[in-house]
């Protein structure tokens, strides 16, 4: 399509025009050829422009007869162009120098080249056909270069799908790259590019980079999401997977893009926001105004589903409050307002004897979200304001009025979206606008269509109290000399006439004097409006109906005559003398008429037939016989049922007797609406919202819940909250030490991320605590929330403290943890007793706080396990909060819930300790598994094994110390605390299971029984093999199972639930890519032999089996025995024996699929080193050579 | 989100398009045509048009059109923010945002673009970022370019995406440690025909030029921060510190940004610099009409009133005007109807002073309504507001920097109806 506009771009006799003229125009490309003159970029677009376009010219000539100059070209092009050089008459732009520029090894010239072609892009012109010769540079050197190339690629990629896939390994080799940004920069291409057969690999890519080290990756990733879900909603499924996961990511730089993928991938998924809503909240504010925008739009869709209506019992809450003061807030109280606000906020949440108590997290959400309505950004200012308009109880929602009517001085688009909202605003909460009523008067600059809205909000807010002002103000606008304005100004004044009775006699007669306006559109459009008006009281006004019975002399407007003798007719009674003369000179002028004047008339005469029939009866006659030959055959039919009904016959039915009734009947007055009443049905700021019609993909604003809210969802938030003040007892009892040392290892590389917001003010703390404590997600979440309604206190202090001055804190918080110790006590006897009494809440303030959203506790709990200052103390504190526990334990079964929580957030836990500690931890207890054989003498052995005997894989399976993963930490598991670990043995019911050793402790005092699993939830493919239930188990005793697991060579984890007799918890196993293979003996040759077989002969595109990593072996890891001691701990593989000792060999199968794993290390000088994988397993592959990357490096 | 982009000059050719997501015809760009024909003016164009398939949403800028494509529902502002900080980035960039500027930048901008938006989301559109991607063009860097075959995009990887002060890069050096803020007033204000305020208020804006070495941290007090009603910041600016000390506390971005944006409470009476006397009537009979205008000094608080100009949109009517002026020089665009009168220094003596008669086609009614005054004028060193700027302190270097304060006041939306 793109050539034939070309073509049709090019007048016919242009070509022969040119054709003369060629020998000039090859003389001047020549000169402008890029080989001389290397062009500056501002240059480029022209040159880029001519020769393309004279070439395509001259290709066209040339075609036709064969231009003597082009004849070199016409030679090479078939060449080039390969099969499609046949057709080079349809395919006239062949860019030959463009091609060779792209060719030569100069980057100067590529660069140039490029730019061309991207300016041929920009102005819409079809380039690609230089798609091979562009594609060959992807990996090119050159960074502006390769810039120019992904623009290029992802501009076309879609419609040459095989070649683009040339370019696939660059971008994958760029995702293992060390450097965060270029593996954000490949995925980001990669996954621009539109190109079916590549959606797995995205897949890939995409999960792999959500889980990368770097927040600006995962941002990336999540930006690949709604692309991937785009090409391939098939997907959807396991997109929801990596969104879940990213949108329990803590930093900012993620948080808007990952709530952006959720709103395009699964917006109804809204049970995915419940773990993580205050955490949005918390963050909102470090978040960057794009992503602010997308989140508050989910949140406030969100809120309406899990709160109640805080404007439910209305008039309470008002007598609560003091009315509507704040709504008129001038900015001298403004402090204290915040303040009586803030109060009034937690007025209701405290005292249970209201009717309404907000949730908490619904204030945390209206109070995080106003700071920004001093955004710079109109959007973002847009988004709050809808958020508190559909949200915030009565009293608040004013504080947006002021930053809406700020934006107003914004761009004139601005201004047209804010005024539409603000008008949908008026309707509903008239008040919120009123005292800036000025601020909407119009300006004869400003733009029609703002005019026309600012009027609509000027309307919506006139009252008794105003209208006069606001009169005054529509007097001169009618004068103003854009008449559409005027006519909107003319139906102003009608609707507020008839919304304040009033003003309606003022109104009335200003309108008729405007029907001696010189300008007919301002006669027709009062006309209109005064009939409107005098159907509301016609018995007053007869005068004025005489008055317009005079206009119709003059008034062409057919709207408006019509409406005329609409009005005659009515009120014929009303002008018994006039009414016939006018139909008299309607009935002369009928056939000049328009249709609806002529409708008009026919009804007129019909009135007036019914009576004063001795005047009109001839008349109607005559115009009913005119009407009956009309062209229209509406007017036809409406003349003969009126003849029928009317004109009294022999035959005419019973219905002429009620013709009277019919026709003069009175008729309800028509009400004046606002075009913008309830559209707040609409989310406001929406799209759908400005165009009053549902725009594809809007997600309709769900009315909030009936009564009471939904019970279910609401349970898990109490239980939530009840259960975070458990989980604080019990994490401080004891913090288990991996926790502690990866929290602060956290710490320390989070140090740079630390918001910027929160250096000044101990409130964005949150944040700070977010980030940095990862065990109890929810628990410091909400700590962090309450912290901020909390008066500054201590607390905030110490938490500044802690983020810098380590001397100091270590003091402060000893003095902290006293008196924390004592506030313990308290919530949980209040939890406990579930009362409140309020007289003495007031006396302990600060009690207070911490009750209302349980939590501050939890911050508390943070700097116990990111200090561990002292350990008598908290040693202190567990003995104490053991004894709580136990009160908890007789309590009745505890929610399940949480539970699944927090084992689910030990899992987490647990990838990161893959990543960061790599050291074998010497588990403490004694595992059944046989290490009989000491790492290094195995390591040994196999060194010395240079012949072709073959150890038995079953002794150098256990080939190092088996790392211990937590599977059910005994706080979660109420005692029972399971660790597993991969034993690394063949699993004998089943070769293709990996075996998964589970060792079952009983700390708790009581037995547990029948221990067994239930409900396994697995990917497809996989596979479990169960143990058997364990039937007792003492307390304080250890158990071991075996059970056998096939993970279909996926990382992905199986997830089930353990349970007792009592109690299911929810685990979940994932293995580390390492373990889903088992060691396989080959020799020196068989591993050369696989490893030449899997490169050429299995792998369709080169390269995708083999992966190659250069690395820098640590210091201390630089002989091959510990080289083969880490391997093999990162993964199952045995050695190969090997006669250089620069190399080492390891080789293993695959457990599930016995796909062949080649991993050769290769060391040179000073601790560099080449790793490299074989498998054709690719996701192994790439995993596998990240994990031994790891192991190595560190 | 964003699907497409398309750039439209005033005379309807789309020269540069560029698509985040699947390629968009252009054809698509019709229904604006349509609108925009319907339309007359190009202010009056809807900004958001709908389509069979798509939303239009466009913005005007420097006589350009920008018009996205939008498939899906989108907050429109967040599209018209976004088309509005394109053109902001490029005017940054360029110098001004027009077509020849464009279009001898294609390739820059087009790169741009790419980096500004990922899949139509916005991935960086701060300057500070873009700027370490793509260097502003120079002349000195395109003649080395030229010579050299360098690039204008950056070599070193940008790392203000990853900073958690987005908007200032690392690293910054100056010899000349300087910090200068303009403190802008605009006053906004409707005139009766007697000369009575109908409304007026006043907008403010704080600029500021600072180029300071490393990471300062700066901390702005005024000596009334009360006046100050609304305010809206640069994320630069510690909200929670405002909100408790009204004072700015913040981490610059290096070189000219907003500081802050602020309007003024209503409670305090506004002073008008000046009063305008006119008389602009046309006769019933004869095609012509008079006019008499005046303008003096009324609050001024001792400044002197320069910059002073008169604009005046016309009735479609009027022909021609024949005028004196006893200060100044005015011109009439027969066209647009547009008499301007500019007067420049307002000197309280002799009061300037334009009049004269105003021919109106024959034939043709007189015009009902009288055209209203926009009034331009300027005033140095005075925040009409009384807003002072009471310190500026700098914590987290040890070098003195040069600091400045400027006031200025200007008519923003200043119309005298008559």
């Amino acid at each position: 399509m793109t050539t034939m506009q070309k073509l049709l771009q090019l007048p016919v006799n242009a070509v022969n025009i040119v054709k003369t003229v060629q020998s000039q125009v090859q003389g001047q490309e020549e000169d402008k050829s890029p080989v001389l003159t290397p062009d500056s970029g501002q240059h480029s677009w022209y040159s880029a422009l001519q020769p393309d376009e004279l070439r395509h010219l001259r290709s066209g000539g040339s075609g036709g007869g064969g231009g003597g100059g082009s004849g070199d070209h016409e030679e090479r092009a078939p060449q080039e162009e390969g099969g499609g050089g046949g057709s080079f008459q349809t395919q006239p732009l062949r860019h030959d120098d463009l091609k060779e520029m792209l060719d030569s090894n100069k980057d100067s010239l590529k660069l140039e080249a490029m730019k061309r072609i991207v300016a041929m892009i920009a102005r819409g012109k079809n380039a690609s056909d230089l798609f091979p010769a562009v594609v060959k540079n992807v990996a090119c050197k050159n960074i502006e270069v390769k810039k120019l190339v992904y623009v290029y690629l992802v501009r076309y990629a879609e419609e040459q799908q095989d070649l683009a896939l040339l370019s696939i390994s660059t971008f994958q080799r760029g995702l293992k790259d060390p450097n965060q940004l270029i593996r954000a920069s490949a995925l980001r291409v990669l996954s621009s590019i539109r190109v079916t057969i590549i959606v797995p690999i995205m897949m890939l890519a995409i999960k792999e980079a959500a889980s990368d080290m770097s927040p600006y990756v995962r941002k990336t990733a999540a930006h690949a999401i709604p692309k991937l879900y785009s090409l391939d909603p098939e997907q959807k499924d396991q997109l929801i997977e990596v969104i879940e996961k990213l949108l329990a990511d803590k930093t900012t730089l993620v948080a808007g893009s990952v709530v952006m993928a959720f709103e395009e991938v699964c917006p109804e998924r809204i049970d995915l926001i419940h773990k993580n809503y205050r955490k949005l909240c918390n963050l909102l504010i470090d978040v960057e105004e794009w992503g602010q925008v997308v989140i508050i739009n989910m949140l406030t869709r969100y809120a309406r589903t899990q709160f109640l209506n805080p404007n439910m019992n209305e008039s309470l809450l008002e007598e609560g409050s003091g009315g509507d003061r704040t709504f008129y807030g001038s900015d001298e109280d403004e402090d204290e307002d915040e303040e009586e606000k803030e109060k009034k906020a937690e007025t209701p949440a405290m005292a249970k004897r209201k009717p309404y108590v907000m949730d908490p997290d619904h204030r945390l959400l209206l109070r995080n979200t106003k700071p920004l309505l001093q955004s710079r950004n109109a959007a973002v200012v847009m988004a709050v304001a809808q958020l508190y308009f559909h949200l915030a109880p009565k009293a608040e929602v004013g504080v947006i009025a002021k930053a809406l009517v700020r934006l107003l001085r914004s761009h004139s688009e601005v201004q047209y979206v804010v005024l539409q909202n603000v008008a949908t605003m008026t309707i509903k909460r008239r008040g919120m606008f009123e005292p800036y009523l000025k601020s909407f008067y119009i300006r004869s600059t400003d733009p029609t269509q703002i005019k026309v809205l600012k009027l609509e909000v000027l309307t919506n807010l006139a009252n008794e109290t105003n209208i006069s002002t606001i009169l005054r103000e529509f007097q001169t606008y009618i004068k103003s000399m854009d008449k559409d304005f005027v006519a909107a100004t003319i139906q102003a004044i009608g609707r507020c006439a008839t919304n304040i009775g009033e003003v309606r006699d003022t109104c009335l007669n200003g309108l008729v004097q405007l029907l001696s306006n010189r300008d007919e559109l301002v006669v027709a459009e009062s006309v209109v409006v005064i009939k409107k008006l005098l159907q509301m009281q016609p018995e007053k006004h007869s005068d004025i109906i005489k008055h317009m019975a005079k206009l119709t002399d003059n008034i062409q407007v057919p709207m408006a005559r019509a409406s005329i003798l609409w009005l005659i007719g009515e009120y014929c009674e009303h002008v018994p003398k006039i009414a016939p003369d006018v139909l008299r000179k309607m009935a002369k002028s009928f056939t000049n008429e328009e249709d609806i004047v002529k409708l008009q008339i026919i009804n007129l005469a019909a009135k007036l037939y019914l009576t004063n029939s001795k005047q009109t009866k001839l008349l109607t006659q005559y115009v009913l016989n005119l009407a009956k030959y009309d062209q229209n055959y509406d007017i036809r039919d409406r003349a003969r049922f009126i003849r029928q009904l009317i004109v009294p016959t022999e035959k005419s039915g019973a219905l002429s007797k009620y013709a009277k009734k019919l026709f003069l009947a009175l008729k309800p007055a028509p009400v004046l609406e606002s075009p913008f009443k309830d559209r707040d049905h609409f989310q406001l700021g929406s799209l759908s919202h400005l165009l009053n019609a549902k725009a594809g993909g809007y997600q309709e604003l769900p009315d909030w819940p009936e009564a009471a809210p939904d019970p279910s969802v609401r349970n898990v938030e109490v239980k939530d909250s009840v259960f975070t003040l458990l989980e604080r007892v019990t994490t401080l009892t004891s913090v288990p030490e991996w926790t502690k040392c990866s929290s602060r290892e956290k710490r320390k590389e989070k140090k740079v991320e630390k918001p910027f917001y929160s250096d000044s003010e101990g409130e964005s703390g949150p944040t700070e605590s977010a980030d940095s404590e990862s065990d109890s997600a929810s628990g410091s979440e909400s700590g962090s929330g309450s912290e901020e309604s909390a008066s500054r206190s201590e607390s905030e202090e110490s938490e500044d403290g802690s983020e810098s001055e380590e001397e100091e804190e270590e003091e402060e918080e000893e003095k902290e943890k006293k008196k924390k110790k004592k506030e313990l006590k308290k919530p949980v006897q209040e939890s406990e007793s579930e009362q409140s009494s309020e007289e003495e809440e007031r006396k302990h303030q600060r009690k207070t706080k911490q009750r209302k959203s349980d939590s501050e506790s939890e911050s508390d709990e943070d700097e116990e396990s990111e200090s561990e200052s002292s350990q008598s103390e908290s040693e202190e504190s567990e003995s104490e909060a053991e004894v709580k526990k136990k009160k908890k334990a007789a309590e009745s079964k505890p929610p399940s819930k949480p539970v699944k929580k927090e084992s689910k957030k030990e899992k987490k836990e647990m990838s990161l300790l893959d990543l960061d500690d790599f050291e074998p931890a010497p588990s403490p207890q004694v595992t059944p598994v046989n290490t009989f054989l000491s790492n290094s003498l195995v390591t040994d052995l196999e060194g010395l094994s240079l012949s072709d005997t073959v150890l038995s894989p079953a002794t150098i399976a256990p080939s190092s110390a088996l790392k211990n993963y937590e599977l059910l930490h005994r706080i979660t598991g109420e005692g029972l605390s399971v660790e597993y670990c991969f034993s690394r043995q063949p699993f004998s019911p089943d070769a293709n299971m990996v075996a998964v050793q589970m060792q079952f402790t009983n700390n708790a005092t009581a037995d547990t029984k029948n221990l067994h699993i239930e409900d396994v939830k697995l990917q497809s493919g996989m596979r479990v093999k169960e143990f058997s239930e364990i039937e007792l188990l003492p307390a304080g005793e250890t158990a071991t199972a075996v059970m056998g697991i096939d993970f279909c060579d996926s990382t992905q984890a199986a997830n089930f639930q353990l349970c007792t007799h009592t109690r299911k918890f929810f685990v979940s196993i994932q293995p580390p890519v390492g373990e889903l293979m088992r060691p396989v003996f080959l020799t020196e040759n068989e591993f050369k032999k696989e490893q030449e077989k899997l490169l050429h002969n299995l792998g369709q595109l080169m390269g995708m089996n083999e992966i190659t990593e250069k690395l820098t072996l640590d210091m201390k890891c630089r002989n091959e025995h510990t080289i083969v001691q880490r391997v093999t701990t990162a993964a199952n593989l045995s050695r190969v024996p090997c006669g250089s000792d620069k190399e080492c060999r390891f080789a293993g199968r695959t457990v599930s699929s016995s796909s062949l794993v080649l991993v050769t290390v290769a060391t040179k000088e000073e601790g560099a080193a080449q790793l490299t994988v074989n498998c054709e397993k690719m996701v192994i592959g790439t995993m596998l050579v990240k994990d031994i990357l790891l192991a190595l490096t560190q | 989100m964003i699907h497409s982009l398309f750039l439209i000059n005033h005379t309807g050719d789309i020269f540069l398009e560029k698509h985040w997501k699947s390629v968009i015809g252009r054809s698509v760009c019709d229904y604006f045509f349509e609108a925009r024909e319907k339309a007359v003016e190009p202010e009056n164009v809807p900004p958001v048009l709908q389509t069979p398939h798509h939303y239009l949403i466009s913005i005007y800028r420097g006589k350009l059109f920008f018009l996205s494509v939008i498939q899906t529902e989108v907050p429109p502002l967040f599209v018209i923010e976004f088309l509005h900080r394109v053109a902001d980035t490029i005017q940054d960039y360029f110098g001004e945002c027009s077509e020849g500027v464009i279009k001898d930048n294609v390739v820059t901008v087009y790169e741009l673009l790419e980096e500004m938006l990922d899949n139509g989301f916005p991935l960086a559109t701060e300057s500070n970022v873009l700027k370490e991607m793509i260097r502003p063009p120079t002349i000195l860097r395109s003649v080395v370019n030229t010579l050299t075959g360098a690039s204008n995009v950056g070599d070193t990887l940008p790392t203000g995406q990853l900073s958690n002060v987005p908007w200032r890069r690392v690293g910054v050096k100056y010899t000349n440690n300087e910090a200068y803020f303009d403190v802008i007033e605009e006053i906004d204000a409707i005139l009766d025909k007697s000369g009575t305020t109908v409304f007026a208020e006043i907008q403010g804006v704080i600029e500021a030029c600072v180029r300071l070495t490393g990471m300062p941290d700066l901390t702005l007090s005024f000596m009334n921060p009360r006046l100050l009603d609304d305010v809206s910041f640069h994320p630069c600016v510690r909200f929670k510190r405002w909100e408790s000390e009204r004072v700015l506390s913040f981490i610059p971005p290096d070189g000219n940004f907003t500081l802050m944006n602020y309007h003024v409470s209503s409670q305090n009476l506004v002073a008008i610099p000046v009063y305008v006397k006119q008389s602009i009537s046309f006769f019933e009979t004869g095609p012509c009409g008079r006019l008499d205008i005046t303008i003096g000094p009324k609050q001024t608080m001792g400044k002197t009133v320069e910059g002073l100009m008169v604009t005046i949109h016309m009735p479609k009517a009027v022909l021609s005007a024949n005028l004196t002026a006893t200060q100044g020089t005015y011109t009439y665009d027969l066209a647009t109807k547009v008499l301007v009168w500019d007067i420049g220094k307002l000197n309280p003596q002799k009061l300037p002073n334009l009049k004269g008669s105003l021919t109106t086609q024959a034939g043709t009614p007189k015009p009902e309504d009288n055209p209203s005054l926009n009034i331009d004028l300027k005033i140095q060193q005075l925040a009409i507001s009384g807003l002072k700027v009471s310190r500026l302190d700098m914590y987290g270097e040890k070098y003195k920097p040069f600091k400045g304060v400027k006031y200025l006041t200007k008519a923003g939306k200043f119309q005298v109806r008559t």
